[in-house]
């Protein structure tokens, strides 16, 4: 078993603490693992990366050869092509939908998001929405942790004792709120995986997720979505705006009517 | 007990130290080493051992020599180009030799990712006749941090221990051992050794010479140095440090081919040749520059025999290695990744942070430069350096620490006018105000802009020696006109008012001296 990991970022965006989460979590497995990290001059809002290797074996490389990445994990979706030259084909992509436009020539956020979405195994996570909903704006890496958690030998409560060394000066609510949010973070990413092994295409997985209240959504339906959203009820579903919905029984049931 | 730490090879040779019983940490800020020091720093209360930050390098190293002296051990921390820095006193206690054991730990920047030149600090081992371990991953760095100061007490030498950025910016676990118990104060009765005058320098020289053959007899024999044969002899590869982790991903963790790896200079001679008789061509795979491809190769080959790496393009000459690097170089398939699905990837390089001093201490320098036409400002080390870029376009050098201020009083010489230097103020007290010093003597017509952000902010706000009044007292210390220091908080919002005093203070015929403080934004946030 082995798990190579690019985690992207612009500096100051807190990739580091994505690391230590996933760091503790492979320690507490009894797994090895590496991490290389990009410290000083860049942490000033340059691009950003890490290496994270997770394996059951010994792990020689500190860096992960080009082609061999299982995932990126980004906090930033421009971010992401940067790296993909690392990534191994059929590896995932899991990144936030926020842009960091701290540079004069970010192209055009819809065409950063479609080519991301044109990449066969990719989820948008609207982080920041997770992260506000749950009133810990600062969150939004939390969200991308557990989003990236169904790729990863984790569960995601695995991480509540991480988390309670990172917050628990703050109180048990604050390691709790953060552990709530973490938990809609994996229910996104197990949802999208689900999707996404069942056939559906990065960018249909990212409409639907765009429609559904993140907190409602059961990782276990996902094959049963993906049966019905080709539908041309799905299809009005998908085009139209507004509220956020349940993405639950009822929502299959309409859908597949 | 052994326990399991998860550390970054900086901070494995920080606890190697610890645990080898160090009384003192010296160093100065530079990536990638900071962490070394940093981890020490916070533990040094509970552990009885002196670590704060000195003003430059050489001090460092020189406090370090002297806590050696005094009989107890201590470890120095700087990155490659600090050791140019301290290279005087460096190069000289491998002459003198130590009491207590004393470990140089310097951390190169092989891909320049953060530094302006990716020097191998194995050439300092060498130049200095001192021995020099270079550790591979996190377990060895700690490993061989405990070795290096069992070597240094048993040789009497300084050692010297070389990361690069990949294994000093990167995690991992680390079983850790016994506790040793700190040396006592004893300092030497002869101090012959200590004493370089040339009548006693031509005796120490001629005795670190003696020791070479012992140094390179312990190389050969070092199980950091290991030869191992291989099934394929069609060629040999030779590694050194963090290029093994490329070498033996890149065959899965089974090598075919004969290697050796070198984590201990002097280079092991005995062992090259061991591996020469093995195979006709040898690979050369170095971390660093072509160190021991140039002496192996030498000036007329070995014959019969291809000796390949970065000398003759096999191997990239510039830049860090990467297991895909290498594998190219050995000729081997090499897995494609994706290709990005955007046309066009913008850079996105460092920046100042929103709110920074920095920012607005360039706005107003410029529009105080405005009127003198196309000026060209000389710079320095740190986040400033930034000021490269746009929207600031503001600096046009950056060299080494206080270069700014020598090079614009050299400029100054030449008959350039204006001539401006900025200089952060942890870097002034590093290395800029002996510049300051000699154009005051002599009232070079320039002028000196020390932004003073109250931290050394780029490596991560340690603190700094010279700041707000204490500043104030250094300069005019070094006996610039008080008529001519004006201290300015730099905002944007005062930029006219701001740009006059800078531009009257150019204007000055001599030299002047602009403090622009205000405290770094990264500094507040931090709350300290």
């Amino acid at each position: 078993m082995k798990h190579d990991i690019i985690l992207a970022g612009v500096g100051g965006q807190g990739i580091l603490t994505i690391a230590y989460l996933l760091d503790y979590a492979a320690i507490a497995r009894g797994l090895r693992f590496k991490q290389a990290e990009v410290h000083g001059m860049a942490q000033r809002g340059g691009a950003v990366y890490s290496h994270m290797r997770i394996s059951d074996q010994p792990i020689h490389s500190d860096l992960i050869p080009e082609g061999h990445a299982d995932m990126i994990l980004s906090v930033e979706p421009l971010e992401v092509q940067r790296y993909l030259e690392y990534l191994r084909p059929g590896g995932a992509v899991v990144s936030n939908n926020e842009p960091v436009k701290n540079i004069s020539d970010y192209p055009d956020v819809g065409q950063v998001n479609q080519a991301l979405l044109a990449l066969p195994r990719a989820i948008l996570v609207d982080a920041a929405g997770i992260a506000q909903a749950a009133k810990l704006p600062k969150a939004q890496n939390m969200v991308m942790v557990g989003a990236a958690t169904p790729f990863l030998p984790f569960e995601w409560r695995e991480f509540e004792p991480i988390v309670n060394r990172l917050f628990g000066a703050k109180g048990e609510h604050v390691v709790q709120a953060n552990m709530a949010v973490l938990e809609a973070g994996w229910r996104v990413g197990a949802f999208a995986k689900g999707l996404l092994d069942a056939g559906v295409t990065s960018n249909l997985a990212s409409r639907f997720l765009a429609r559904v209240e993140p907190v409602s959504l059961e990782p276990v339906m996902a094959g049963q979505f993906a049966a019905v959203l080709t539908t041309a009820k799905a299809q009005a579903f998908l085009d139209a705006t507004g509220e956020r919905v349940a993405g639950d029984a009822d929502l299959l049931k309409a859908l597949s009517a | 007990m052994a326990e399991r730490e998860l550390l970054l090879g900086d901070e494995a040779v920080a606890l190697g130290a610890i645990h080898s019983g160090i009384s003192g940490a010296y160093g100065y800020p530079g990536t990638p080493s900071t962490e070394l020091f940093e981890y020490i720093e916070g533990v040094a209360q509970q552990e009885g051992i002196h670590a704060v930050w000195s003003a430059n390098e050489k001090v460092a190293y020189e406090e370090a020599l002297g806590m050696s002296f005094a009989g107890k051990r201590a470890i120095i921390s700087m990155k490659h180009v600090g050791l140019n820095v301290a290279a005087d006193a460096f190069v000289n206690s491998g002459v003198t030799g130590v009491n207590g054991g004393l470990v140089l730990c310097v951390a190169d920047d092989p891909g320049m990712h953060s530094s302006q030149n990716e020097q191998d600090s194995r050439f300092y081992a060498k130049f200095a006749l001192v021995p020099c371990l270079e550790p591979a991953d996190q377990q060895e760095a700690y490993d061989m941090s405990r070795e290096a100061f069992e070597l240094s007490e048993r040789t009497k030498l300084p050692v010297v221990l070389r990361l690069v950025t990949r294994l000093a910016h990167s995690r991992s676990g680390v079983d850790t051992g016994d506790r040793r118990p700190k040396n006592q104060l004893n300092p030497p009765a002869d101090t012959f050794n200590f004493t370089l005058l040339p009548t006693n320098a031509r005796v120490m020289y001629d005795r670190l010479t003696r020791k070479q053959p012992e140094l390179e007899a312990d190389s050969n024999n070092s199980r950091w140095n290991p030869l191992v044969d291989g099934a394929d002899r069609s060629r040999g590869i030779l590694v050194n440090g963090i290029a093994w982790n490329y070498l033996a991903e890149v065959f899965g963790g089974a090598v075919p081919h004969p290697v050796l790896r070198v984590g201990q200079y002097p280079a092991p001679f005995g062992k090259i040749r061991s591996m020469l008789e093995l195979v006709d061509e040898l690979v050369v795979i170095e971390e660093g520059y072509p160190f021991l491809e140039e002496m192996i190769r030498g000036v007329a080959g070995v014959a019969g025999k291809r000796i390949r790496g970065k000398l003759d393009g096999t191997v990239p000459r510039c830049g860090e290695m990467t297991p895909t690097i290498v594998a190219r170089s050995l000729g081997l398939a090499v897995a494609q990744g994706l290709a990005p699905t955007l046309e066009t990837i913008p850079n996105r390089p460092p920046t100042l942070c929103p709110g920074c001093a920095h920012g607005d201490a360039f706005l107003v320098i410029r529009q105080a430069l405005a009127a003198f036409g196309d000026v060209k400002m000389f710079s320095d080390i740190g986040c400033y350096t930034l000021g490269f870029y746009a929207p600031f376009n503001a600096i046009h050098s950056c060299v080494d620490m206080g270069a700014s201020i020598s090079m614009a009083a050299g400029a100054a010489h030449a008959g350039q006018h204006p001539c401006v230097a900025a200089i952060g103020d942890s870097t002034f007290g590093h290395s800029g105000m002996t510049g300051l010093m000699t154009a005051i003597r002599e009232n070079v017509p320039f002028t000196v802009v020390i932004l003073d952000n109250g931290t050394v902010a780029m490596t991560g706000t340690q603190k700094t020696m010279c700041t707000g009044d204490d500043l104030v007292k250094i300069v005019l210390g070094l006996g610039l006109d008080p008529e001519h220091l004006k201290i300015i908080e730099p905002h944007r919002a005062r930029a006219a008012e701001q740009a006059a005093i800078i531009s009257a203070e150019i204007d000055y015929r001599g030299t002047s001296v602009i403090i622009a403080r205000r405290p770094c934004v990264q500094l507040k946030r931090k709350g300290a």
